[in-house]
């Protein structure tokens, strides 16, 4: 498990490199890095600067650099206030079919789940729920829509 | 909620005529020339007439039936049912004895007759199947049943002329269950809902107060199993419809969904996700037990029977992306058989065994297709912006899935709707609905 994730951090760290040597001779797209929505339009905040929302890339469900910088400040917030708990809602874009989007929006959740707990928050305190593409913030159908919609959302509990 | 329905079918003997017909309809193929066929309204004496009035609200219900038969007829692609205004013979005199000559002239080559009495309170319809250009009977039958069922009777005329002219069972007599949908595409508000195969008779079997989805019948239509977010929790249940009372199928720590039922009904098989990993699993419906299908990590969802029950086709980015495959029962020997460009999804198996039906992503465009059940033969039925979820009529020759459209800049004109298409990829048509719709689940021939 530990082996894993220490290659899925590097991997991650890999593929920061490359978005990022790819978009240094690219135009860097306004809100979006790759297909990761990067913008603050729909991001709402569980206090001051904590962001409630980390987003994702197409079909998938790995942490970029940003979404983990986004959960350590959660995970910060969440250790001094230690009476909140969390629900971690999970969702996809409209472009898979829905059954596969409850799987994946559950992944998404986890995704962020996990790294809440490497950072020290008990898993008693965090609970996931996976809306697949049920509740999109963005009823658009284009590329930026999807990528804001492709989330996962840390909502206060109590 | 939905009335358990007794008709007794019961067989004229008078020329069950095993005369040999000479029409017959070809469905293997996309059938581009569809069969002229004549539905005369099914005669009725004025005193039944009024009697019935009074019962059941509608004028002629003769008339009525014969609509019913032929919006089927017509739907089904197959057959090109005439204009009334056109009919030279009385319904009556016709049931008794046609002029073939007065129907040929109108370019009709089958022909349905017919004739409706009350007597003690029930509905009694009989029919005939003529061959115009034979000059024969091909077929007569008669119902007794309750007047309230008179629509029933419709489809299940259509049912036997189908048979009779095809060869294979009809779907006629049948019902969908869907989700209605309603609301702005960010708060859809979406209810569990039952229709006649022809869109009639809609009823809504639960309020909109959560999110359901996914609902899908038990081999005998008595039973309904769906994914609901009843208190924020979403677990597969189970739905009498009769009754209206519904339970959370097994006691599981997480999510469950994608449910269906086993063919012989005894079991649900559905994904259950634990730490964000989905696995197929099966629950027993008399004992209770829960047993795992599947253990990988990646995602495994969407599982269907083989009609034998002894396989199991699903839905797997084990690969590292969506892929098809198949398994047998108890889990063993998982093969992928998906192989073409693109992503698979959703696959169902074919009542007829031969087939998966699936959903397939490619460059931005949704596919319904359908591949033999080692992968082989794919072919693609219909290409759209947004579709999925098909479901297979219970004679294995139509498929019906849903269909979302494409928003515009500023987020609006999102629709779902119903659509079926024919094995072939000819008669693709929108299934008229109430209101907005999705996930429809075709029931089995309610009457066989």
């Amino acid at each position: 498990m530990n082996l894993s994730k220490f290659f899925k951090n590097a991997f991650l760290v890999m593929l920061a490199c490359l978005v990022l040597s790819a978009c240094a001779t690219k135009k860097v797209q306004n809100q979006m890095q790759g297909d990761v929505y990067t913008g603050t339009e729909t991001v709402e905040y569980l206090a001051s600067g904590v962001p409630d929302r980390v987003f994702f890339a197409t079909n998938e469900s790995v942490l970029t650099t940003a979404s983990r910088d986004t959960l350590r400040k959660q995970a910060e917030w969440l250790r001094k206030n230690s009476k909140i708990n969390v629900v971690l809602e999970g969702h996809a874009d409209e472009r898979g079919t829905r059954e596969y989007n409850l799987a994946l929006g559950e992944r998404r959740a986890n995704a962020a789940k996990d790294y809440l707990m490497t950072y020290g928050i008990s898993a008693n305190r965090i609970s996931v729920i996976s809306y697949g593409k049920e509740r999109p913030v963005d009823s658009g159908s284009n590329p930026l829509a999807w990528s804001k919609n492709r989330r996962s959302v840390t909502v206060k509990a109590n | 909620m939905i009335k358990k329905i007794k008709l007794s079918i019961i067989l004229f003997i008078i020329a069950t005529a095993q005369s040999n017909a000479l029409i017959e309809v070809d469905i293997t193929r996309g059938n581009l020339d569809p069969l002229p066929i004549a539905v005369s309204p099914l005669s009725a004496d004025k005193d039944t007439n009024e009697k019935l009035t009074k019962e059941l609200k509608i004028d002629k219900v003769g008339q009525e039936i014969s609509s019913v038969v032929e919006n089927n007829l017509r739907n089904s692609g197959l057959f090109n049912p005439l204009n009334r205004d056109a009919f030279l013979q009385k319904p009556n005199i016709a049931h008794l004895k046609p002029r073939f000559e007065d129907w040929s002239l109108i370019k009709a080559q089958a022909l349905i007759t017919g004739k409706v009495t009350l007597k003690d309170e029930k509905l009694r319809v009989e029919f005939r199947l003529w061959d115009v250009l034979a000059g024969k009977e091909m077929m007569a039958l008669a119902f007794t049943t309750v007047p309230s069922n008179w629509r029933r009777v419709g489809h299940i005329i259509t049912d036997k002329v189908y048979e009779r002219l095809t060869g294979e069972k009809g779907y006629f007599d049948t019902r969908i269950i869907y989700v209605a949908e309603e609301g702005p595409k960010t708060k859809r508000i979406k209810k569990l809902a039952i229709m006649d195969q022809d869109g009639s008779n809609t009823k809504y079997l639960t309020l909109g107060n959560e999110l359901v989805l996914t609902p899908r019948f038990n081999p005998t239509n008595q039973m309904v199993t769906y994914l609901s977010y009843f208190r924020n929790l979403p677990r597969v249940y189970l739905l009498d419809i009769e009754t209206g009372i519904q339970e959370v199928v097994g006691d599981f720590p997480g999510m469950t969904f994608a449910p269906r039922f086993s063919p012989d009904g005894k079991k649900i098989i559905m994904s259950f996700a634990m730490d964000g990993n989905s696995d197929i699993y099966t629950m027993n419906l008399e004992n209770r037990i829960v047993e795992r299908i599947t253990n990988h990590p990646s995602i495994d969802t969407s599982p269907s029977y083989s009609p034998d029950g002894k396989f199991i086709c699903f839905n797997s980015d084990r690969s590292g992306y969506q892929q098809i495959y198949v398994m047998k029962e108890d889990g063993s020997k998982v093969k992928r058989i998906s192989f073409g460009k693109g992503l698979y999804g959703t696959p169902v198996w074919s009542p007829r065994g031969d087939l998966i039906a699936f959903t397939k992503l490619h460059k931005g465009k949704f596919y319904i297709g359908v591949m033999r059940t080692d992968g082989s033969g794919e072919r693609l039925l219909t290409e759209n912006y947004y579709q999925e979820a098909p479901s297979w009529s219970p004679n294995g020759r139509v498929l019906i899935f849903y269909r979302e459209t494409k928003t515009d800049s500023e987020g609006k004109g999102f629709s779902a709707k119903l659509w079926s298409i024919d094995l072939t990829g000819y008669n693709e048509r929108m299934v008229k609905t109430e209101s907005d719709a999705s996930d429809p689940s075709w029931s089995s021939l309610l009457s066989n």
